[in-house]
């Protein structure tokens, strides 16, 4: 214990120590973000069952749903998973046009699944399954519709950090960004998977 | 890294063709169909975290650790909270589909 | 244009309810007159409101927590008040009125006096405690308090604007609904939940990934100080359990709204009880670990011994945190279903006994063969461990007495005696404590044994009578009474709480005559206290990036075992350039526009909610896309200010008495 004196440590820690230090917090931090958001997803997706079960017409789904419109979106989504994974490829060989087209195939997949989760929406509210009809109808909307609202954030970010690495290139900040959108984005994605397997498909049997 | 991107995209293909054609198709009986359901699913997620999310055990032990956290909230609170939820009531659910089905 | 707002929402209906509203508005009127009289906006923005500094956002969290305890504190006054005296026919207060006030009592003393009091002593302390000059993310941590500030800001103005709900702190169904409460006092109610729910969400992250990833080198977990150890627990428990309160409190405004069915007829309600207790039964031990935490740090420091069984300690809070977990993960899976949420959390809480008898077994031991100091935190710390162990007995008679008992002022009883002694004592303690070095002079000790000794008089006159009253079947929440055996307990409880307010009104004092003489109690060292831990090795008030040189740690009481070899005053034989995070007007405009948003929501004045939308993300978005270069202090001016410090030998010299 004597021989515990004050050192000077990180003090002459370099610059790119520093920056390659802080984005390892920062995605640790992403991390238990995407946990409090996880548990947010479970506890809707915990009211939806049980509002299922609490509802009387909650077998209305079966006329509500469409098989190959939820088969759509699922491709989309997935399609749109592969082409972001594929510009994380492009970013780590610093290839920042190839970056831009992946980024902008993933934007025009998010863009089309929103565009069919926009239209399944219109759609059951026209046919009188608007949220307001019952607790059934309640969950479902709040489930898939806070769903969306996070793919449409995403996409916006996905605009937003297009247009960083456009302008500034492929840095290794902007490769930290796009690798934490990364998680976000595969993240909506595992929610995706369990949308259409518990909300969707059991009411389509 | 471009590899274990193209794994995972194909098996997440397969996992979503599984359970979509058992229902397109209904050859297997509701109950039976709903478990091939809830594994594929379960199944497809490990696949998500591994070959998307990029979780295996050999980063360093501090990020595994978070890693790991995330990981068991989304399979046993995400996952795993909505299955058991789902089959807590199982009896009655499975019953009331087969007599609306037939 | 202004949606639902119109000149009806000014608190023209009632006498009480407009001194109320004048007096919000002029105290916030004479604030603004008393910075521009002095001149210091300028200094208040860049040295304060836009400041990353970890210490300036604790102390703001602190004063935050402080003025609001004021308000918690007055409206406590007005009920007992009310209930004193509303023996045949009425008291002073209409029923509605009452409610809003038992409401805004809770909400303001659970969400905007106990969350950013902890959060505000984790920014101040911790990255001190681990030997780091910054905390990990210093923008999520001012954002969090400015979001929680802009929810204790729409629980202020809900005074002046409108009312507040009456629908009680948890703001059960069908009472919040939109049948039973037409008006946009749960609205406000939602709003400040979700601004400060999200805020403490991001204080949280914050502070756990500055302890896992910021601890100076050599700091193994099982040599952190209790105190920081706790606020890994409390940050664990705080990723957890908030998004579900969250949920629940969105979801309760889209039934208001959208008239969606989440909690429409009994299984609803059912699904909102379980979705508030996933996060309430937690949220109990995010508020009392780290008072546990702060009274390990005095109990050790004031006995000047080492804590008897760190170990045990940890691994007590590492217990009280898993068995909470347990509880959270009991309560999802039986989420919507379980007829009495509170039957496994009653089974759980003997449970949670074992480990807490172990703590004060572990305090006891110190305190026994340690020299006891007898100063203001310890006293708050000592008058905790007995008042708790009587709130531990009540814990179990809570578990066997009969259900009837459990709607009546007994259960408020138990509660503010596990929150007051367990929780805001232990707070207290801290600010003490900690207050020399967040400022440079010790708080007057007289003042402060005078409002300790006020508050826990206070508290067990005015919560011993509930318990009585509670076994006489009083029911909870009364806001008149027809039975003349109450009210002289109630009559005693009134005069408890006028001894709380006097315990309040002397910590004011003791603050202004710290102030006056401030020269005679600036402390003689940087650590007045004799202290043990690492955040007494940095100067009083610190230099903006704490430490210098990162100390290098090798047991537990690192500052401790610095003085004890002789080398505390040691200086570094060479300065380095140091990397501090710059200033950030984001966090305050995020605060700022989230409060415009909200305000607008609840009033659905749709043009300005959309501004509001657009100026949170704004602030998100050049926050995000901005590259910090961040602030370089050079070495010389490094060694300018460390040669400035006076680091004087401590040991054996006799800390103020």
């Amino acid at each position: 214990m004597t021989d515990a004196v004050i050192t000077a440590d990180p003090g002459d820690e370099a610059d790119a120590d520093a920056v390659q230090r802080a984005i390892e917090e920062k995605i640790y931090g992403f991390w238990l973000c995407l946990i409090s958001d996880a548990i947010i997803f479970a506890l809707l997706f915990a009211i939806f069952v049980v509002m299922a079960q609490n509802t009387a017409d909650a077998s209305a789904g079966r006329t509500l749903f469409q098989l190959p419109r939820i088969f759509a979106a699922t491709v989309l989504l997935l399609a749109s998973s592969a082409t972001f994974g594929l510009a994380s490829v492009a970013i780590a060989a610093r290839q920042r046009g190839r970056v831009i087209v992946w980024l902008g195939m993933t934007i025009m997949f998010g863009l089309g699944f929103v565009a069919t989760e926009i239209t399944e929406f219109h759609g059951m509210a026209v046919a009188d399954a608007a949220p307001w009809r019952n607790g059934f109808l309640s969950a479902f909307f709040a489930l898939v519709g806070t769903h969306g609202a996070h793919v449409s954030f995403g996409l916006v970010w996905i605009v937003l950090l297009g247009c960083e690495i456009a302008l500034r290139g492929p840095t290794p900040i902007a490769a930290s960004r796009l690798y934490r959108l990364g998680l976000f984005w595969h993240f909506l994605i595992i929610v995706w998977i369990n949308i259409f397997s518990f909300v969707y498909l059991p009411r389509l049997l | 890294m471009l590899k274990s991107y193209l794994v995972g995209v194909l098996l997440a293909s397969v996992l979503t063709a599984i359970p979509f054609g058992f229902v397109a198709t209904r050859t297997l009986p509701p109950g039976q169909t709903l478990i091939v359901i809830g594994v594929a699913a379960v199944a497809q997620v490990v696949v998500h975290l591994r070959y998307f999310l990029r979780l295996d055990l050999k980063s360093r032990s501090q990020d595994k650790f978070i890693a790991l956290c995330f990981a068991a909230t989304v399979l046993f609170i995400l996952v795993g909270g909505t299955l058991w939820i789902m089959f807590d009531r199982l009896p009655y659910r499975v019953v009331g589909d087969a007599t609306t089905i037939s | 244009m202004l949606g639902k707002l119109t000149i009806d929402a000014l608190p023209f209906y009632s006498g009480i309810a407009m001194a109320g509203a004048l007096t919000v508005a002029c105290g916030a009127a004479g604030v603004i007159a008393l910075i521009t009289w002095l001149g210091q906006w300028r200094s208040l923005w860049s040295e304060w409101l836009t400041s990353l500094d970890h210490k300036k956002i604790g102390i703001m969290y602190v004063i935050l927590a402080l003025i609001m305890l004021v308000r918690g504190v007055v409206d406590a006054l007005m009920i007992r008040t009310q209930q004193a005296f509303a023996f045949e026919p009425h008291g002073y207060l209409p029923p509605d009125h009452f409610d809003q006030i038992f409401t805004s009592h809770a909400t303001i003393m659970m969400f905007f006096v106990a969350m950013p009091f902890v959060l505000g002593l984790f920014s101040m302390v911790i990255p001190q405690q681990i030997g780091a000059r910054q905390v990990a993310f210093p923008f999520m941590n001012s954002a969090g308090l400015w979001l929680t500030v802009s929810g204790a800001a729409l629980v202020m103005i809900s005074l002046v604007v409108g009312r507040f709900s009456a629908a009680y702190w948890t703001a059960y169904p069908p009472q919040s609904g939109m049948q039973f409460s037409p008006d946009v006092g749960v609205d406000y109610w939602i709003w400040a939940v979700l601004l400060s729910s999200v805020g403490s969400i991001l204080a949280g992250i914050s502070c756990f990934v500055t302890i896992v990833k910021r601890r100076a080198p050599g700091m193994r977990l099982m040599m952190m100080p209790l105190f920081t150890w706790t606020a890994l627990c409390a940050s664990i428990l705080i990723i957890f359990a908030y998004p579900s309160l969250i949920v629940a409190a969105a979801l309760l405004g889209l039934d208001r709204h959208l008239g969606t069915q989440f909690f429409a007829g009994s299984d609803g309600v059912m699904n909102y009880i379980s979705l508030f207790w996933i996060w309430g039964h937690p949220h109990v031990y995010i508020l009392i670990l780290p008072a546990c935490g702060i009274y390990s740090e005095v109990v050790a420091t004031f006995s000047r011994r080492r804590l008897f069984g760190y170990a045990s300690l940890v691994y007590s809070m590492i217990a009280i945190t898993a068995l909470s977990l347990v509880v959270w993960l009991h309560h999802f899976y039986t989420i919507g279903s379980g007829a009495d949420v509170n039957a496994f959390f009653g089974r759980a809480a003997p449970l949670i006994a074992v480990p807490t008898m172990v703590t004060i077994v572990c305090w006891s031991l110190t305190i026994y063969r340690g020299q006891v100091q007898f100063s203001v935190p310890m006293l708050f710390t000592l008058g905790f461990i007995v008042t708790f162990l009587v709130g531990g007995i009540t814990g179990f008679l809570f578990a066997v007495i009969p259900p009837s008992i459990h709607d009546t002022t007994f259960r408020a009883a138990h509660f503010h005696n596990l929150l007051i002694p367990g929780a805001l004592f232990g707070y207290f303690a801290g600010y003490q404590y900690w207050f020399p070095k967040a400022f440079g002079f010790r708080l007057e000790e007289k003042w402060g044994r005078r409002a300790f000794w006020c508050w826990i008089v206070g508290f067990c006159l005015a919560f011993m009578p509930l318990y009585i009253l509670g076994f006489m079947g009083m029911p909870q929440r009364l806001n008149r009474s027809n039975v003349a055996d109450w009210q002289p307990y109630l009559i005693i409880a009134q005069a408890g709480v006028l001894f709380i307010v006097c315990g309040v009104a002397f910590l004011a004092v003791q603050i202004a005559v710290s102030i006056r003489d401030r020269k005679a109690l600036a402390a003689s060292s940087n650590d007045p206290w004799n202290g043990r831990t690492l955040e007494w090795a940095t100067a009083s008030p610190p230099a903006v990036y704490n430490f210098a040189a990162v100390p290098r740690v090798q047991s537990v009481d690192p500052w401790w075992a610095l003085k004890q070899a002789g080398t505390a005053d040691h200086r570094p034989t060479r300065f380095h350039d140091i990397l501090m995070p710059g200033k950030s007007g984001a966090a305050i405009m995020l605060g700022a526009m989230s409060f415009v948003f909200a305000f607008a929501m609840i009033w659905q004045i749709w043009w300005l909610a959309a501004a509001g939308g657009l100026g949170m993300f704004a602030a998100v978005v050049s926050q995000t896309f901005h590259d910090h270069a961040g602030h370089r202090i050079p070495a010389s001016e490094v060694e300018a200010i460390e040669s400035r410090r006076v680091l004087a030998p401590v040991l054996g010299r006799e800390a103020p008495t």
